[in-house]
């Protein structure tokens, strides 16, 4: 088998005696769309907040095409492919929506250290932030504060960010949660429109999401991988069911 | 994907950003005002040129705290920097050309930027003001004890700077070419700030001040964008040093004191954080203001600027160009409700 785009072995962290994340073997193929579920507090946070180099590991790897990344600076990650958006907002709250896609186009491009020219005369640039803005519909926001957006489309924002970057890998803690069940197809849509060869991990609780989405999912349970499988081993596994996905289990094949 | 739309370009919000770098009609505004004061005034040029050397200090400051986000409380450590260098460099008969003179300050100010900028700039918040203000505290008992250089507690007074271009002499007594000098320098260095702010560069520095967590996350290098923001205010600052210690032919330690340090803050504050022109009008907005108090309070006229900050703090976040900017906010969306 060629290696993965982005490999855990055997890694771990933990906060003084919490094992928030303990001993993960995970695999994220190029082109995969993968799910990560699992109930509050299992670790699915911390997890991939190893994969970007957020938080440093106790324990284990994390290589990306087969380069050991473990020790490497989250900015550094970035450059080589790896982006994120976070499960509470981290936005530049007193900039404009545009501009807050325009400060990661113009890290991805490398003229952010550019000191003369304008920056708003850079029109490669605002013209593929505004397109990142027209693929999660915000264009029409593009020019007011983030502050002043709902939650919701604020979250919409972290999504343009994360796409402005044009990562391999793509790490989404909990897009959708505090969207507007009417717009969570947006983001779906343009994970969709994404280039087919991009790694995909996702963290979601809603299971229509999930199932709708992922062609793979993995079930953390209290820091460890409790299974992994498709869609439908998932759904099938009477002890996902019985630890996590309960009622909603139900919910989700009555769907699919 | 595909690639973008032509169409995207003509959207507001893009036509906004792709003008927001160009010259407003009011630019020119204080600087035919300081022109006019230089005919109008001939009495209060020496006032005037401590002026334009205070906002050329606050501008420095804009760059690090109102662009950046940097907290400090010990910008002065620039400016003294750059005072002792020409200061010291002319008494000594080493060099006394004014304009290299401010080259050289800009030079050492940005080299001791530099350097502490690499180690403070690990830090935010609280633990970053304590060590800014540990740097300076450390120069400025450095230039105490230095008193064979530098003159001590006394400083070094009747310091010889040659004539701008050969030809200008500057005259205490007259100050006419200081205030042109100064301006002049002003001139160049805010058109060179103005420049960056609105660059590619100046942007990312806005990104680090509004969420440094983030600007990690999309892949800037963020402690080395600090630091070179850091290095270049600490050069801007040095020339106002420098040019402070020319105009007026001395230095002496209240170049890097907390005072100095304190009331540029202040001054910035008042005027408007991150907005370039709040230097101006906080400099302005303080020299009348503690004119005022000190003839009407002799004794207590700290009392009321620091009863000003206070409210300016709790009310007015963005300073009296923010209250300004906002009365024109309401004006117009008044202006659009009525039509
Ligand atoms: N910075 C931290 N310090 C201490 N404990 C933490 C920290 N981050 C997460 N934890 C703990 O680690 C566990 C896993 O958290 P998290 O990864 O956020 O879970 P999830 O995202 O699956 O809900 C929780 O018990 C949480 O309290
Ligand atoms: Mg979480």
């Amino acid at each position: 088998m060629s290696a993965p785009l982005l490999e855990t072995r055997g890694l771990g962290r933990n906060f003084g005696a919490l094992l928030a994340v303990h001993d993960i073997n995970f695999r994220l193929e190029a082109g995969a769309r993968h799910a990560l579920i699992g109930p509050n507090g299992a670790g699915k946070t911390t997890f991939i907040n190893l994969l970007s180099g957020v938080l440093q590991s106790s324990t284990g790897q994390v290589i990306f095409k087969g380069d050991d990344i473990t020790e490497m600076p989250e900015a550094a990650r970035v450059k080589l492919g790896i982006a994120r958006t976070f499960q509470i907002n981290r936005l530049f709250r007193g900039l404009s929506v545009l501009e807050n896609v325009y400060i990661a186009v113009a890290e991805r491009t490398g003229i952010a250290p550019s000191k003369l020219r304008p920056a708003g005369t850079r029109k490669n640039v605002v013209d593929e932030a505004m397109h990142m803005l027209e693929t999660v519909k915000l264009q029409d926001a593009a020019g007011s504060l983030v502050s002043e957006l709902p939650y919701g489309r604020q979250r919409l924002v972290e999504i343009a960010i994360a796409l402005g970057l044009r990562s391999e890998v793509l790490l989404l803690d909990e897009p959708a949660a505090g969207v507007p069940s009417a717009e969570t197809h947006i983001i779906l849509d343009a994970v969709a429109g994404l280039p087919k060869h991009i790694g995909v991990l996702i963290i979601e609780h809603d299971m229509d999401v999930v199932f709708r989405f992922a062609e793979r999912i993995t079930v953390m349970v209290a820091g460890s991988v409790f299974t992994e499988g498709t869609p439908e081993q998932i759904r099938a596994d009477e002890r996902v069911r019985a630890v996590y996905l309960g009622q909603e289990a139900h919910r989700g094949a009555a769907h699919g | 994907m595909t690639a973008p739309a032509p169409a995207v370009a003509e959207h507001p919000a893009a036509l906004a950003l792709a003008g927001r770098h160009r010259v407003r009609i009011w630019e020119p505004l204080p600087w035919l005002l300081a022109i006019a004061f230089y005919f109008l005034f001939p009495k209060y040029l020496g006032f005037g040129t401590d002026l334009l050397v205070t906002i050329l200090f606050a501008l420095s400051l804009d760059l690090v705290l109102g662009y950046a986000g940097i907290v400090t409380l010990g910008h002065a450590a620039f400016f003294g920097a750059g005072a002792y260098t020409v200061g010291m460099l002319a008494k000594y008969g080493i060099w006394t050309e004014p304009i290299t003179g401010l080259v050289i300050a800009a030079a050492v100010a940005a080299a001791i930027g530099f350097v502490s900028g690499l180690i403070l700039l690990r830090t935010t918040g609280l633990t970053l003001l304590m060590l800014t203000l540990c740097t300076m505290a450390l120069l400025e008992e450095a230039a105490n004890l230095g008193q064979e250089y530098t003159g001590g507690f006394d400083g070094l007074d009747s310091v010889p700077i040659d004539p701008v271009f050969g030809i200008f002499e500057f005259n205490p007594l007259f100050p006419n070419t200081q205030y042109l000098y100064v301006l002049g320098v002003l001139f160049l260095c805010f058109i060179f700030i103005r420049t960056l702010v609105y660059s590619p560069f100046g942007q990312s520095l806005t990104g680090i001040r509004e969420n440094m967590l983030r600007m990690h996350a999309v892949g800037a290098p963020v402690r080395m964008r600090l630091v070179l923001c850091y290095t270049i205010s600490a050069a801007i600052a040095g020339i106002a040093g420098a040019l402070w210690a020319q105009a007026n032919a001395y230095v002496n330690l209240s170049a890097l004191g907390l005072d100095r340090a304190a009331t540029v803050l202040i001054i910035l504050v008042l005027g408007g954080c991150g907005r370039l022109y709040g230097a101006f009008v906080g400099a302005i907005a303080y020299m009348a203001l503690s004119h005022f108090l000190a003839k009407i309070y002799p004794t207590a006229w700290q009392l009321g600027l620091g009863l000003l900050l206070v409210i300016i703090a709790l009310f007015a976040r963005n300073g009296i160009l923010g209250i300004f900017q906002s009365f024109l906010h309401r004006l117009k969306a008044k202006r659009a409700r009525s039509s």
